[in-house]
């Protein structure tokens, strides 16, 4: 998919440039790109590193792991098709958990142990299980409270004050989130009438 | 309301902090692992930063947003939506890292604290690349059939990008 969208978008670039002759500013981009990834990279690398660093801590110390406790109970609700004490909500907790402090790729070891939990209890091996599918509504949804990577890129940009969009981004990915969990819980219900 | 999201970063982590000396673990050290493990993360992640970098940046120096998609810039004026914003929205479902170079050149052009550089801020945050996600996880286990997954996390992704524009409106 990536792959198609990435041709897509040098394909359409550079004959569209053909066609309005702007070859020259493409030539431009070209040569000077690399340069802008570089520099995209710098800005975002000392803030992942800082906030990896901080991430540990809230590990080593057992925070991480408290904090997926007590989102736990109220998981359970979101995931009737789950057996109590099922080691996969321990999973899903500690990746939302993660995710919310804006730590995606430390949240996706956790996940793929989820996923791997609710393969053993999936049926049918092939065909995505409703607990699957709520698990991953919730992750792309992506509650975030820290986004690191745009409070990076904010601050390496100038701002005079960067956080101020933590708040506004709490509210839309807390919707993005219930949106996705109302329609799922929908069509989960419709399909136990039919 | 400005105050939380000025405060939530340093009690987060005086708390963090705290609470693993609380606990006597040798918090400097995991500090030190753990950004170990940034750097490797970083390291791995720049090549598609490179490669979406080049892409975004061919596909918006060829002005085909302005001069295909100018065609409805009257109607998204009219709703107040910069139309330098849309690839990003399209984008964003499909690849974080093409969306995170999009947003870094809304950046470049008109600054971080200008009103589409807050939306594009808010846009960024609110949602994960759906597409990705799913692909990760499904198959790490296997599955062939996604069944309705993909139609609700795009539902998610539409309403997350639907609240980020109404929200960037009344908070700026």
């Amino acid at each position: 998919m990536v792959s198609y969208i990435w041709f897509f978008l040098i394909l359409i670039g550079i004959i569209f440039s053909f066609f309005t002759g702007r070859l020259d500013i493409i030539n431009d981009s070209i040569l000077t790109n690399g340069q802008k990834g570089l520099d995209l990279m710098l800005s975002i690398l000392p803030i992942i590193v800082l906030w990896t660093g901080i991430m540990k801590i809230a590990e080593d110390s057992g925070l991480l792991q408290k904090f997926a406790k007590l989102v736990e109970p109220l998981l359970s609700k979101l995931f009737p098709s789950l057996p109590k004490n099922n080691k996969a909500l321990g999973f899903i907790a500690s990746n939302i958990a993660a995710n919310m402090m804006g730590l995606g790729s430390a949240a996706t070891p956790f996940g793929l142990k989820a996923m791997s939990e609710l393969q053993k209890i999936n049926k049918d091996k092939d065909v995505a299980s409703e607990a699957m599918i709520t698990f991953l509504v919730l992750n792309t949804a992506g509650v975030t409270i820290v986004p690191t990577t745009v409070l990076a890129l904010r601050i390496a940009h100038g701002s005079i004050n960067p956080s101020e969009i933590i708040l506004p981004g709490v509210i839309a990915t807390f919707c993005s989130s219930l949106g996705g969990l109302l329609l799922d819980y929908y069509i989960r219900k419709r399909r136990k009438k039919l | 309301m400005n105050l939380f999201s000025k405060i939530v970063i340093p009690v987060f982590i005086v708390f963090v902090v705290f609470y693993g000396f609380k606990k006597k673990i040798n918090i400097y050290e995991s500090f030190l692992e753990g950004a170990k493990e940034g750097l490797i993360i970083s390291f791995n992640i720049f090549p598609s930063i490179i490669a979406m970098v080049f892409a975004i940046n061919i596909f918006l120096d060829s002005n085909f947003v302005y001069d295909v998609l100018g065609f409805f810039s009257p109607l998204l004026k009219f709703i107040n939506i910069p139309i330098e914003i849309m690839p990003m929205a399209i984008l964003r479902p499909i690849s974080g890292t093409a969306s995170l170079a999009i947003m870094n050149d809304i950046f470049i052009n008109y600054g971080p604290d200008s009103y589409i550089g807050r939306l594009a801020s808010v846009l960024q945050g609110c949602t994960d690349t759906t597409i990705y996600v799913l692909a990760l996880y499904f198959s790490s286990v296997g599955i062939k059939k996604i069944r309705y997954s993909l139609g609700v996390g795009l539902f998610a992704d539409l309403v997350g990008i639907t609240v980020a524009f109404l929200i960037t409106m009344l908070f700026f």
